[in-house]
C-alpha cells in the first residue's frame, strides 16, 4: 500500500500534471494551427468584439433565452461548474501541499464551503445523471463515453469528501482520491472535458459570425 | 385545436425517393467509404472535428427544433440526435456505413432540418448543426443521392444558370409582358435591361418569371415611383437563387454566384437588391461569396426588406392609407437570423399596415417556416411528412388570430401557404410587396 501510495503521490502525479498541460497545449495549439492552415476563413471572421460578446453573455446565468427556459438546469450546472473548477484550486489541504513542496501559496476557501462546495458537485454530478437515465432526449444521444466522463469528474470529488471525512480507512481513500484526481486532469485534453479548452473558441466564433455578419443575437 | 396532423401517419418511415434509390444501386461500400472520408479530409477541418467530438449531449438544443416540437418531442428530430444519427455515425464508423443508414441520413439532412440555426442559439458551445448537416449534405451530393426533386433545380441552374430552366427569350418575354402590362398603370414605367452604370441591379429567383410574375410587375411599380435607377440583366445571371447551396454542390452553387456577381460587375452598378427571398439572400451575403473566396459580396447586396425599409424612410415611397385588416409577420431565418433585419422588417411592416400582431417567439427566435433549407423543394414525395414536421410553426401562426401573414421570403411564403392549407387556418400569405403595392401612393 505504501509503495503504491508513495507511487500515485510521487511519479504518477508530475505525470498527470505534464500529460494534463502538454496535453492542453497540444490540443489548442494543433486546434488553432490546424484551424489556420485548413480553416484560414474561420480566422478572418473572427471579431474580438463580437467573440467576447458571446462569451461574457454566456457565462453569465440567466442571461440567454434557452437558460431561462431551463432554469432549474442552469441553476444546477452553474453551481457544477464553478463548485468544479474552485474547490480543488482553492482548497487548504491542496495550497498546502503545494506550499510545502514550492513554496507557492494563495487564498484559500474555508473547510466548509469547499465542502459544501464539493458536495454541490457530487449532488449535481448525480442530477446529470439521473437526466441522462430519464427517458427521453438526453437518454437518446447518451453514450458510454458520457457516463464515463461523468465518472470520471465526479470520483474525485466523492473519494476527496470521505477521506477528509475520514468515511472509510483514510489511508485508502486518499489512495483513490488522488488516482482519480489524476485520472480527471489528463482526460480534460483527450476526451470530451476538453469542451474547457475548446469552449470558449467554438462560442467566440459563432458569436463572431453572428455578430459581425448575421448582425444578430446568438442567445 | 388544430385539426391533427397526425392522424394519417403516425410512424416514422424513410420515404422513398427514386432518385436516392436509383442513386444507392451504383455505390459500393468502398465507394461509400472513399467519398465520406475524402470529404472529411479534405473538405473539413477541427470546427468539425470539435462540434462533434465537444458535445456533452445535453440535450439543450432539442427545444429549439421545430420538428422535435411537432413531433411530440421524439428524440430522433432532436437537432443532437439528427447529429449522431448522420455526421456522428459516418466519422465513429469510418464510412463503413450502408445503404440503410443513407437513406435515413438523407432524409435527415434534406428534409428533417432546415438549415435554419435556430439551435445554435440554444447550445452552450455554439455547435452549429446547420453546417453539420451542409456537410452530410454534400457528402450524399458527391455519392449521388440527393432526392429527386431538389436534384432537378440544381441540374436546371447547371444547364441554364436559373434554377427553374427558364429560357433567355423566355426570361426577356417576361419583362417584357411585366412592363407592358404595368404601362396601362403608370404609362412611363420601364423595366430597363442591362442599363449600364444604373445604381442598382435587381435580381430576383427564377419562380418569380416561371409562375410570379406579378412580383415583377409590383416590383416595378414601386421602382419606377420611387425614381430609382435601375435595372435588370437580360443575360444569365438574373436569378439570385441557388439550390445547389443546399444540395451540397458547392460547384455549381460557385458557378451561379459567379455569373450573378458579375451580371452586377457588368452594369457597373452600385448594389445589388433583391426580392423577397431568404435563401437566395444567405448564398449571395453568407455561403455562396464565400465558396467564391469572398469574405463578404463584392457588390453590396440589399434584400428587400431593406430596401422597402430605405425607401420609405426617406420618403421616396408614400403610403396612401395602410392596410387595415391585423396582419402577422413571419421572421425568415436567412434574413433575420442571417442578417438581422427584425427591426427594419417591423419598421416597413407597421409604416403600411394598421395591426402588426406579434407571433412568438419572434424575431431571431421565430419558428422556422419548415420549408426552407431546400426542405420543401424536395417535392411531393414528403410533403405529408412535412406538414406533420410543421404542427408547432402551425400553432404558433393560429395563437396570432390574424387572417394576414407577412413572409417576405420565397420558401417560407410557399411553406406556409402549405401550412394554412393544410392545417385550415384560412389565413391569406403575402409578401411585403403585395402590400406595399396596394397601400402606397402611385
Amino acid at each position: 500500500m505504501d509503495s503504491l501510495f508513495n507511487f500515485v503521490y510521487g511519479p504518477m502525479l508530475w505525470v498527470a500534471f505534464i500529460v494534463f498541460i502538454v496535453g492542453s497545449i497540444y490540443k489548442l495549439g494543433s486546434f488553432l494551427i490546424q484551424t489556420r492552415s485548413k480553416e484560414g476563413q474561420i480566422l478572418s471572421y473572427m471579431s474580438f468584439k463580437y467573440g467576447l460578446r458571446s462569451l461574457f453573455v454566456w457565462i453569465l446565468p440567466f442571461a440567454t433565452v434557452n437558460m431561462r427556459k431551463h432554469a432549474i438546469f442552469t441553476f444546477i450546472t452553474f453551481l457544477f461548474h464553478i463548485s468544479l473548477l474552485l474547490s480543488p484550486i482553492l482548497l487548504v489541504s491542496h495550497v498546502m501541499l503545494v506550499d510545502e513542496s514550492f513554496n507557492l501559496s494563495w487564498w484559500t476557501l474555508p473547510d466548509l464551503v469547499a465542502d459544501i462546495m464539493t458536495i454541490i458537485v457530487v449532488a449535481s454530478g448525480l442530477f446529470l445523471l439521473a437526466r441522462r437515465l430519464k427517458p427521453g432526449i438526453v437518454k437518446y444521444v447518451t453514450t458510454m463515453v458520457d457516463y464515463a466522463v461523468l465518472l470520471i469528474v465526479i470520483l474525485p470529488f466523492v473519494t476527496g469528501f470521505m477521506a477528509y471525512h475520514q468515511i472509510l480507512p483514510y489511508k485508502l481513500m486518499i489512495f483513490t482520491h488522488i488516482l482519480t484526481g489524476e485520472i480527471m486532469l489528463m482526460a480534460i485534453p483527450f476526451t470530451k472535458l476538453n469542451h474547457m479548452l475548446l469552449g470558449a473558441f467554438t462560442r467566440a466564433y459563432i458569436g463572431s459570425e453572428f455578430g459581425s455578419v448575421r448582425h444578430a443575437r446568438d442567445w | 385545436m388544430l385539426k391533427d396532423a397526425v392522424e394519417t401517419k403516425t410512424t416514422y418511415e424513410i420515404i422513398k425517393d427514386s432518385a436516392v434509390e436509383a442513386g444507392l444501386t451504383q455505390l459500393t461500400p468502398e465507394r461509400i467509404q472513399t467519398v465520406i472520408l475524402e470529404t472529411l479530409e479534405s473538405e473539413t477541418g477541427p470546427r468539425l472535428k470539435a462540434y462533434v467530438n465537444m458535445c456533452v449531449h445535453c440535450g439543450l438544443c432539442s427545444e429549439a427544433c421545430s420538428y422535435y416540437l411537432s413531433n411530440n418531442k421524439e428524440p430522433r428530430f432532436a437537432p443532437v440526435a439528427k447529429v449522431k444519427n448522420t455526421i456522428g455515425e459516418m466519422i465513429r464508423k469510418k464510412g463503413r456505413v450502408d445503404n440503410d443508414f443513407l437513406r435515413q441520413a438523407v432524409q435527415i439532412a434534406y428534409t428533417e432540418c432546415n438549415l435554419c440555426k435556430r439551435c445554435v442559439m440554444y447550445c452552450p458551445f455554439g455547435i452549429d448543426v446547420a453546417y453539420l448537416m451542409s456537410i452530410v449534405r454534400r457528402i450524399c451530393h458527391k455519392l449521388g443521392i440527393t432526392p429527386q426533386y431538389i436534384q432537378d433545380t440544381a441540374h436546371s441552374h447547371a444547364a441554364t444558370m436559373n434554377q427553374m430552366w427558364v429560357k433567355e427569350d423566355q426570361w426577356i418575354d417576361t419583362l417584357q409582358w411585366q412592363e407592358g402590362d404595368a404601362r396601362e398603370e403608370i404609362p412611363d414605367l420601364r423595366i430597363p435591361l442591362d442599363k449600364n452604370g444604373a445604381d442598382i441591379m435587381y435580381s430576383v429567383i427564377a419562380p418569380e418569371p416561371k409562375f410570379q410574375a406579378s412580383l415583377i410587375y409590383q416590383a416595378a411599380v414601386i421602382m419606377n415611383t420611387a425614381g430609382v435607377d435601375w435595372t435588370m440583366p437580360s443575360a444569365p445571371g438574373w436569378d439570385n437563387s441557388d439550390m445547389a447551396m443546399y444540395t451540397g454542390d458547392s460547384e455549381i452553387m460557385g458557378r451561379v454566384k459567379r455569373a450573378h456577381f458579375e451580371a452586377a460587375m457588368r452594369l457597373k452598378v452600385n448594389r445589388i437588391v433583391m426580392g423577397e427571398c431568404g435563401h437566395a439572400f444567405r448564398s449571395v451575403y453568407d455561403v455562396g461569396n464565400r465558396w467564391l473566396s469572398y469574405k463578404m459580396p463584392p457588390v453590396p447586396v440589399i434584400h428587400a426588406i431593406d430596401f422597402y425599409y430605405e425607401l420609405i424612410s426617406t420618403g421616396k415611397i408614400k403610403i396612401r392609407e395602410k392596410f387595415k385588416e391585423p396582419v402577422t409577420l413571419h421572421d425568415p431565418c436567412n434574413v433575420i437570423r442571417g442578417r438581422g433585419l427584425m427591426e427594419k422588417s417591423r419598421y416597413v411592416v407597421n409604416a403600411i399596415c394598421e395591426n402588426l400582431v406579434e407571433m412568438t417567439p419572434n424575431r431571431e427566435h421565430n419558428f422556422c417556416c419548415g420549408a426552407g433549407g431546400g426542405v420543401i423543394n424536395c417535392g411531393p414525395p414528403y410533403k405529408t411528412r412535412r406538414m406533420i414536421n410543421n404542427k408547432r410553426k402551425a400553432e404558433q401562426i393560429k395563437e396570432t388570430g390574424t387572417k394576414v401573414l407577412i413572409s417576405p421570403c420565397h420558401n417560407c411564403h410557399s411553406g406556409l401557404e402549405d401550412i394554412c392549407h393544410h392545417y385550415e387556418l384560412g389565413m391569406d400569405v403575402k409578401f411585403i410587396s403585395d402590400i406595399l403595392y396596394e397601400v402606397m401612393e402611385k
